[in-house]
């Protein structure tokens, strides 16, 4: 390995914890953190995927008594509804990407010993524990978890008269997502000030891996959506327990006034969508930073459009706070307002388009190695192509209102947001296994993962598009009787048998992951030849990351085949290369 | 604060093939080269900016709740009774008792701000003043810390009392729409007003167990950011309901 640029002796500072405790439970170490947050989602993901699954052979077999659950009820599975999508969109999708990975290697990729703030990090991570714990108690409360689906919809989410669940299971639900925002805020003001302030000489923001970008736009979008969410549900919180009318209008549940009147279903629907519209990129912006630095690695080019891909970025955060309306044509806006949310939407398109062109512009000509990671990377961009593509129907009042009840939308956003994401996931496991545990994860598993995953994929979520066409309707907990749908039960069966195949290839992942932590071939330093910070220190990284030595960044993260240069790759702590081009 | 000044030196810095034009090496933040061990300036630097930064979703907290409340206000209901649309927004006139209040969390700004700078001092000559003669200020130092942590005590007692004086005119948190938002814009101000009185006690505890200055100094500077934005936000809120009852 080349002798890398590092100045002076540093001490971290925090000492390397002894005891247990102190090292592996309440840990001020970003890496275990990083550790903690991705085992948390790994746990979470593994709920979710159940109560999906639960769900996917009720649709079929809606008479069928099935484990832990038993028979299932018309309110069950809207409870399963709601707790699948609120534990995906916020226990793995939001935590995994940024928490995880996030955690662990934006410190390392940017040269910092460490976040910025490392007790609010260990409180960070603990909170949003704290929040996944209350979150799976409202399944064991009088009444059961609540029915109002992920995205709580007022006067249903406001009133614990409404339904079995919405009475101590909904109060959990809304503590459980104020805890969560708690800690999310509390991580966003780490990878901000960590960002700014703590990166290595050499390293200016234009030369951070686009990974670290990605982090860091992902907190600004999580630093001005949290806190909306947060008083949506204050707002919500008061008028369950007292008596406020903030989104509850006069109504009455099973023939008896409220007491509430005045309050604005829509006012709910306004705060949730300011919040939910960003969550969306809060999810998948770390998967587009991370998948722009694998195209690169294992293309062995440079990324195609450093600054257009950073810009595109940050436009579609900015962009991602003006389109929240196009959640709501359903709900009566003026069509002067559905317009401009619908423009707006559609001009999302335009970044979106050139972070794939600039993907596909990396591939072009590019020395490809179809390793696992990579397989993942590119799987990535099929299902963002795949799902996105349906966004500009979606973003047309005229189309959306007849698609948006339907399966078509649950299609378009499960590939966009959901899976396309879970690849991102996927790929930051395989790549960054070899530096976080030292080992090699097993290459022929994860292949078998792979075309499991991603086959699986398709044949669940495709047809749902054709099933939302043909006017199939999302949230019903069992249609087989509807005759109007009869001939889509065979279509019904199929997604089915693919979400049973897909589900069970990923315990190939789990098995992989955990056989491969201890007893996976030995990881070199830099197994992928990559050129980034993380690749220049000790697998795993010690303590303070660089061994008591501080990285000075003299090249940019992509320079991979530079002509004269000793080898395909430079690193980033390499002596600067000489423009000779 | 974050810098973004050039300081470090490099080389024909490339970015790649498709970023175009090549960068001039621009040095960001940490200063310190990425020390896990910072010193004061860059530890202040760093508390202010992570400060500025969490103030941001309070910010977020504050503009939602107003959004509501504009929202809200001229939303009509329907009387079952005569089955017409009236209001029930009932203008609230706020107790005289919160005019006292503000005068005294705007004082106790003042009094933050006197013990900002104070600890600064003292934090800026802790260093020289065992080699020198020079003068600490420790002989008539004025408790600015303490009166401010008293004034913001008597700001939330009276915020307790208006709040009673509310409950006595009949206006509860479910009276009216406009009697809700009273008490939760005052009530969300007044918790986070108390994490600002916890953060002086913590920073008075750790000057009692004889806690390094410069660590005390940086809790009270930016606590003492965090006040004034507290004031600020306050002076805010009673304007937003007094003004637009």
């Amino acid at each position: 390995m080349a002798t890398h640029g590092f100045a002076g002796q540093e001490t971290h500072a925090h000492a390397a914890p002894q005891g247990f405790i102190r090292k592996w439970v309440f840990s001020l170490d970003h890496k275990i953190i990083g550790l903690q947050y991705y085992f948390l989602a790994l746990a979470a993901v593994f709920v979710g995927m159940f109560l999906s699954l639960l769900m996917r052979i009720h649709m079929i077999w809606p008479t069928v008594a099935l484990p832990l659950v038993g028979e299932i009820k018309p309110e069950t599975y809207l409870s399963l509804v709601t707790m699948h999508g609120t534990i995906m969109v916020f226990f793995v999708l939001t935590t995994a990407p940024q928490g995880g990975f996030g955690n662990y290697f934006l410190p390392i990729q940017i040269g910092a010993p460490d976040m910025a703030f490392p007790v609010l990090n260990m409180l960070s991570f603990w909170t949003t524990f704290l929040g996944f714990i209350v979150m799976l108690a409202a399944f064991f409360v009088t009444g059961g978890a609540p029915l109002h689906g992920w995205t709580g919809y007022a006067p249903l989410s406001a009133l614990p008269s409404a339904g079995p669940g919405e009475g101590l299971g909904a109060d959990l639900w809304i503590i459980s997502i104020a805890i969560f925002c708690i800690g999310a805020l509390m991580g966003a003001l780490n990878f901000i000030t960590t960002t700014l302030d703590m990166r290595a000489k050499g390293m200016s923001m234009m030369r951070m891996p686009l990974t670290c970008w990605a982090w860091f736009i992902t907190a600004i979008l999580g630093l001005l959506a949290f806190g909306v969410l947060l008083s949506g549900g204050i707002l919500l919180l008061m008028d369950r327990n007292l008596g406020t009318s903030f989104f509850v209008p006069l109504v009455t549940v099973n023939g008896q006034l409220t007491g509430h009147k005045g309050g604005s279903p829509l006012l709910w629907q306004h705060l949730f969508w300011f919040f939910g519209h960003p969550e969306v990129y809060i999810a998948i912006l770390p998967a587009m930073g991370l998948c722009s630095q694998l195209l690169s690695v294992f293309s062995r080019k440079p990324i195609f459009g450093y600054k257009a891909m950073v810009y595109a970025m940050l436009s579609i955060g900015f962009l991602g706070f003006m389109v929240w309306g196009h959640h709501m044509f359903m709900s009566g806006m003026s069509p002067y307002t559905a317009f401009a949310f619908s423009i707006m939407t559609m001009a999302i398109g335009v970044p979106s388009a050139i972070k794939t062109f600039n993907w596909l512009g990396t591939l072009v000509r590019g020395k490809i190695r179809f390793s696992s990671p990579m397989l993942f990377a590119i799987g990535f961009v099929s299902l963002f192509v795949s799902g996105g593509i349906s966004g500009p129907f979606l973003a047309q009042p005229v189309l959306d209102i007849p698609l948006h009840d339907t399966a078509f939308v649950p299609a378009h956003f499960h590939l966009i947001m959901g899976v396309a994401s879970i690849f991102g996931i996927f790929a930051a496991t395989y790549y960054w296994f070899p530096k976080m545990f030292g080992r090699m994860m097993s290459e022929s598993l994860a292949r078998w993962h792979f075309w499991f995953s991603f086959i699986g994929t398709y044949c669940i979520f495709m047809p749902m598009h054709y099933l939302g066409m043909a006017a199939q309707p999302r949230r019903y907990s069992q249609f087989t009787e509807l005759q109007y749908l009869a001939h889509l039960i065979p279509l019904n069966k199929f997604i089915t048998y693919a979400a049973i195949v897909t589900i069970a290839g990923q315990l190939i992942f789990v098995a992989n992951l955990f056989w491969s932590m201890f007893k996976g071939k030995k990881a070199s330093d830099n197994p992928w030849e990559a050129t980034t910070l993380e690749w220049t220190t000790a697998t795993p990284p010690p303590h303070d990351n660089f061994g008591g030595r501080t990285p000075v960044v003299h090249n940019g993260p992509y320079e991979y085949s530079v002509p004269g240069a000793p080898r395909d790759f430079v690193m980033q702590s390499d002596p600067a290369i000489k423009a000779a081009h | 604060m974050a810098s973004f000044s050039t300081t470090a030196t490099v080389d024909d810095p490339r970015i790649s093939l498709g970023g175009g034009a090549t960068l001039p090496p621009v040095r960001g933040g940490g200063d310190d080269g990425g020390s896990g061990s910072p010193d004061y300036g860059t530890r202040l630097r760093r508390a202010r900016l992570g400060l500025l930064v969490a103030l941001t979703p309070i910010l977020m907290l504050f503009v939602s709740f107003t959004s509501a409340y504009i929202v809200r206000q001229g939303l009509p209901t329907l009387d079952p009774r005569t089955n017409t649309l009236v209001r029930d927004w009932i203008p609230v006139k706020l107790p005289r008792l919160l005019f006292v209040n503000t005068c005294v969390l705007l004082l106790s700004s003042v009094g933050m701000e006197l013990a900002r700078r104070q600890i600064k001092r003292e934090a800026a000559l802790a260093p020289a003043a065992p080699v020198s003669a020079i003068s600490t200020g420790e002989e008539k130092k004025i408790p600015w810390l303490a009166m401010t942590v008293v004034l913001g005590l008597l700001f939330l007692t009276g915020q307790w009392m208006a709040w009673r004086q509310l409950a006595a005119l009949g206006y509860y948190v479910s009276t009216s729409p406009s009697s809700s938002f009273i008490y939760l814009l005052t009530g969300t101000h007044a918790i986070h007003l108390m994490g600002g009185v916890l953060a002086l006690l913590v920073a008075g505890a750790a000057s009692l167990l004889g806690r390094p200055v410069a660590t005390r100094s940086i809790v009270v500077d930016v606590t003492g950011w965090y006040w004034h934005f507290m004031a600020l936000l306050w002076v805010y809120i009673l304007s937003l309901l007094e003004f637009a009852r």
